[in-house]
């Protein structure tokens, strides 16, 4: 549905996006991850027609991409970062809108719209303004007034920024209704939990290169073996507790100490987990709560770039 | 695409329409402004109280003769004559209450004579006047010399003297029994001048929404860079074009401007404005970087369009080498073309070649600005 070759974007003497090429199957979602500033939005800016390439090309469904008036732009939706609303306009009349820039007229668009509507939950609140709904209603537009073409391909960047946890739910939901009707999604955003829960494979970008391309199977594989413990010690007793020592125990990887828990990293986690616990209880922490943690994509991307993914 | 286009003209009067108070006012705003500006520079008719030029006189002689003089200027319909003291005229004058004063001298009378008919010395009549007024203070020095010389001969003669003429004026305007409308005028001026202002809007808003990013998701349709220029031009024209017919629909009713020209040439002076404003709002957009940085530029240089193209004044009042080098401006076209098919009531040909200038104009800047908007910042 969409390959992606060779993008190469400069802005005078900043590489913003060096050589990235990525495809995606129809009915796949894809996940575009990086830091800010990684080149996420340039690539995706480019694969929607915004910013022409200073090298490289876009096929969409086996076409080029070629001009701003490209047909192949039809299979293709877009949701952009900034809302791309008309605050003034009723939620219908924003939709009527997208839907009519192409060439949808008559039942075909009223259709379009209505389904829209339903799919995001705002039906009762078509003829209300933009400008009266709250953070996560607007994202939730945003998404609806990219789908009023039935496009094949939906490029999503950063689509839950600054919206409530209830609202991300909901998006996310509206996005699994969109995969299960077989729709490629290129979903960009820096937030991993997002990209664990949707994606079928992951790109990770930073300083506008592909580091990995994977599924989450295969970028847990790029991981150390370190395992990581939390244990929460009762009463907030840490007072006297050094990392120092605790590192010193045959196992111990790293150490963290976070108000009354630390985090510990291991190489065993059956039996060095053990060691631990009787080390602590030995010297009066007593233990209140015990958890392991699972390595996710922060940790990969970590591993891969030696930065937080939220820099 | 003809679907896209006019979702996109929709669009933006849905806009435009959104906010009721700025629709108001931005026809409010011109037919009060135009309003005034048409009362004080001349209006319809019925406001002389308001162009007299008060004159204070000092008669230091008291004289039948000095007498005569004055009630001669005080019949004067431009003048109106109030009696004073020499140092209450020269704070009256000093602070702008009256325009200027005359000190008729004690003796003015006797002294007169002699000098008229034996040449003795001449007696001085003092004048103060305020510096502000030397275009009303010549006017009274011809009006005076007037009276002075009818009273003065009439007694040194025995006899009627009058004036050997007689002046018959005529306004020239559209036709017999037709006056001079000052509303006319001031209502193409000021609308021109406001229509500017909404192209000034117009471009700060694109850039506006291009910070925002409305722009990106109308890109990613497959719509060209003509589709989307093109369509928020042509929006722009439409407002305007409403504008003007509004404003000159209520001066035709409550001031009874009436187009007595060519109706057509009106028409298309309207229209021709109309595009070039959309067009000069897209060039502003394409010009400027951030809204706040271009919104302070495009409006002096709009203002400079308006003062130049004789929108405030008219440009007869201008300097000969002014009135020459502003035949260059845009709305100078506009103007002298509003003003030829309304008070004028001049025909089609009279407004032909400013309806090609501003549709040429409006073409240049299109082109301009589609060559060189910029869709990120």
């Amino acid at each position: 549905m969409l390959e992606v070759s060779g993008l190469r974007k400069s802005y005078g003497g900043l590489t913003a996006v060096d050589g990235v090429s990525l495809s995606a199957g129809k009915g796949e979602t894809i996940g575009l991850l990086g830091p800010n500033g990684a080149g996420k939005t340039t690539t995706v800016s480019m694969i929607a027609g915004l910013v022409r390439p200073d090298a490289g090309e876009v096929k969409i469904a086996g076409r080029v991409l070629r001009s701003d008036t490209d047909p192949a732009k039809r299979s293709m939706g877009l949701v952009p970062q900034d809302l791309g609303l008309y605050e003034e306009m009723s939620a219908h009349e924003n939709l009527h809108l997208f839907g009519a820039l192409y060439n949808l007229s008559g039942a075909k668009l009223r259709h379009a719209i209505e389904e829209g509507l339903d799919l995001v939950g705002l039906r009762d609140r078509a003829r209300d303004t933009v400008r009266s709904f709250s953070g996560g209603m607007k994202r939730r537009l945003n998404l609806a007034a990219a789908l009023m073409h039935d496009p094949m391909l939906l490029l999503l960047d950063e689509p839950t920024v600054g919206v409530d946890p209830q609202s991300r739910n909901a998006i996310f939901d509206n996005l699994e209704v969109l995969r299960k009707r077989g729709k490629t999604l290129l979903y960009t955003t820096h937030y991993m939990e997002e990209a664990e829960r949707l994606c079928d494979r992951m790109v990770i970008i930073d300083h506008g290169k592909i580091i990995a391309n994977d599924t989450l199977q295969g970028l847990h594989r790029l991981l150390p073996t370190v395992k990581l413990l939390n244990v929460e010690l009762a009463d907030g007793k840490v007072n006297g507790l050094r990392a120092e020592d605790l590192r010193e125990l045959a196992g111990v990887e790293s150490v963290e100490l976070r108000g009354s828990t630390v985090r510990i990293g291991v190489r065993d986690l059956a039996g060095d987990s053990a060691v631990v616990l009787r080390w602590l209880t030995d010297r009066g922490y007593p233990v209140q709560h015990l958890a392991s943690e699972r390595a996710n994509l922060e940790t990969v991307f970590l591993t891969l770039t030696g930065r937080s993914l939220r820099d | 695409m003809l679907t896209t286009f006019f979702a996109l003209v929709r669009k933006d009067l849905k806009l435009f329409f959104a906010d009721p108070r700025s629709v108001t006012m931005s026809v409010v705003a011109p037919i009060v402004i135009a309003s005034f500006f048409g009362y004080i520079f001349g209006g319809g008719a019925g406001n002389d109280d308001q162009s007299k030029i008060t004159v204070l006189v000092a008669d230091l002689d008291g004289s039948a003769i000095t007498r005569e003089v004055i009630e001669r200027m005080a019949k004067e319909p431009a003048l109106d004559v109030k009696p004073v003291t020499p140092e209450q005229m020269r704070e009256a004058v000093r602070k702008g209450k009256a325009t200027a004063g005359i000190v008729i001298p004690k003796d003015f009378g006797v002294n007169a004579a002699a000098a008229f008919l034996a040449g003795g010395a001449k007696p001085e009549i003092g004048v103060m006047f305020d510096p502000s007024h030397g275009m009303e203070m010549r006017m009274l020095q011809g009006m005076l010399a007037g009276a002075v010389m009818q009273t003065a001969g009439q007694r040194m003669f025995r006899g009627p003297v009058t004036m050997p003429f007689q002046m018959k004026a005529e306004a020239i305007t559209s036709g017999r029994g037709i006056t001079y409308n000052g509303y006319a005028h001031s209502f193409g001026g000021m609308g021109i001048q406001f229509l500017l202002m909404v192209g000034v809007e117009v471009g700060v808003n694109m850039l506006l929404r291009r910070q925002q990013g409305v722009w990106k998701r109308l890109r990613a349709a497959p719509l060209s860079r003509g589709v989307l220029l093109g369509s928020r031009a042509f929006s722009s024209a439409i407002t305007s074009m409403g504008t003007l017919v509004l404003l000159f629909a209520f001066a035709r009713v409550v001031f009874g401007v009436r187009i007595q020209g060519s109706m057509a040439g009106f028409v298309l002076i309207c229209a021709a404005f109309s595009l070039m404003t959309a067009a000069f709002g897209l060039l502003i957009a394409s010009l400027g970087k951030t809204p706040d940085a271009t919104r302070g530029l495009a409006i002096l240089t709009t203002l400079f369009m308006v003062m130049l193209g004789g929108a405030w004044v008219p440009t007869f009042v201008f300097p000969k080498w002014l009135q020459a080098v502003t035949v260059v401006i845009p709305t100078r076209w506009a103007v002298d073309g509003l003003d030829a098919v309304t008070w004028r009531g001049l025909g089609f040909s009279a407004v032909a070649w400013p309806i090609a200038l501003l549709f040429g104009c409006a073409l240049v800047f299109g082109t301009i600005a589609a060559y060189r908007f910029r869709w990120e910042e």
